[in-house]
């Protein structure tokens, strides 16, 4: 029962990670919580699917079908969280002015929110689909169903329990940091979901490893320990990582890092310019 | 100079090349009962890995290793490919992240055992 707890859990944890990080990033933004919802359902509906057609994905490929699946799913996640972060680069002054002045919620263009929904989608299904496989192979084994149904809530309620409270603890953050500090998250969360896929496609053959383990630090911090775990989600911490999961980093870091710049330098000059011909604050959004 | 990094640069897609194209040696392993049959799967050092893994059993398992950096869902009944890049010599652990009593090792051997592995 506590086996499978803890299991359910750590796919649980990382799935509601991501989700309370794009919620504390996208807060001030009008009708967010419907869009994450609909991603989280509709990620449980495709997990789901994942796990029914196991067997046809896995042989597809010549075999690699799954580690395929996985790259795509993580690349579209990356996507997604990269221009999630680059229209909060130029709206996040806005939000924070909004949010401080009269709490009001700012209205989004539906790409931002579809984003929303994607990121949520694909971070449910990927770790959804492995509690499904996982929860079938523990009944099938023949354990005792009661032990396991209590397991497997248990591990859900606790995942989802850590994932409200770092939520709620982000919202201790004074408004003025505020999306700084969410841009940070993001940006090194998509980094590492890059790596991860890197580690996918060298994986399935696709990719060469460019060196295999750079350096071991697994004996200051394992990735089997809670911290090193907690790190692999957050930030993308791999004890052994190889020359392309590094190369992956590195350049989604870069990327992203530059082109919120360039945006939110665009922002301000644009912002500068309304002001001084008529003093508007009303910024259509793109 | 200039001829000299033409060359430079022909070497290196030329070493690329061949670490891509020359053809992984294979190795197989199985999983049964939920546990691996094979706990000790020696492979030759410094090459490419096409590894299959099987699964006899009905119900699925999942390859994973930290040491390695890989993870994959085996439904049962199926087998999968996972490659392994040119591995320094040393011991690295896996197991069925379904089943944690499943414990393995992939033993990197000497580099001369590379030779022999990439004749056959």
């Amino acid at each position: 029962m506590l086996a499978t707890a803890v299991i359910v859990f750590r796919e649980v944890l990382e799935a509601a990670l991501v989700i309370a990080i794009v919620l504390g990033a996208s807060r001030g933004v009008a009708r967010r919580g419907w869009w994450v919802l609909g991603g989280i359902m509709l990620g449980a509906l495709g997990a789901g699917l994942v796990a029914l057609f196991a067997d046809v994905i896995a042989q597809s490929f010549a075999g690699t079908g799954q580690a395929l699946l996985d790259a795509t799913i993580l690349l579209i996640a990356v996507l997604m969280l990269g221009w999630h972060n680059v229209w909060m680069a130029s709206h996040g002054r806005k939000l924070a002015g909004e949010i401080k002045q009269i709490g009001a919620a700012v209205q989004a263009g539906n790409k931002t929110l579809a984003a929303l929904l994607l990121i949520c989608f694909t971070a449910v299904m990927r770790e959804g689909s492995e509690v499904v496989l996982f929860l079938w192979a523990i009944a099938a084994s023949g354990g005792h169903e009661f032990g396991m149904t209590v397991g497997g809530f248990a591990g859900l309620i606790v995942g989802i329990a850590v994932g409200a409270l770092l939520y709620r603890s982000l919202l201790f953050i004074p408004i003025r940091y505020f999306f700084t500090v969410t841009g940070w998250l993001i940006l090194l969360l998509t980094a590492g979901l890059a790596a991860q896929a890197a580690g996918f496609l060298n994986q399935a053959g696709l990719l060469p490893a460019l060196g295999n383990s750079l350096w071991n630090t697994s004996a200051i911090l394992s990735q089997q320990s809670m911290l090193g775990e907690l790190l692999h989600i957050l930030v993308g911490y791999i004890a052994r990582p190889s020359g392309i999961e590094l190369l992956f980093y590195a350049g989604t870091l870069v990327t992203i890092f530059t082109l919120m710049r360039l945006v939110r330098r665009r922002a301000l000059r644009s912002c500068r310019s309304s002001v001084s011909v008529r003093g508007e604050t009303q910024a259509t959004s793109s | 100079m200039h001829l000299r990094l033409s060359s430079l640069i022909l070497f290196g897609a030329l070493a690329i090349s061949t670490a891509v194209v020359a053809a992984p040696s294979t190795a197989q392993l199985t999983i049964k009962d939920r546990v691996f049959t094979t706990t000790e799967l020696t492979v030759p050092a410094n090459t490419k890995i096409k590894l299959l893994v099987t699964n006899e059993d009905l119900i699925p398992a999942e390859f994973e290793s930290y040491d390695l950096s890989r993870e994959v869902v085996i439904p049962g009944h199926s087998t999968v490919t996972v490659y392994l890049d040119a591995l320094a010599p040393g011991r690295y652990n896996f197991f069925n992240d379904f089943n944690h009593a499943a414990q393995g090792w992939v033993v990197v051997g000497a580099p001369d055992q590379a030779k022999t592995g990439n004749q056959d």
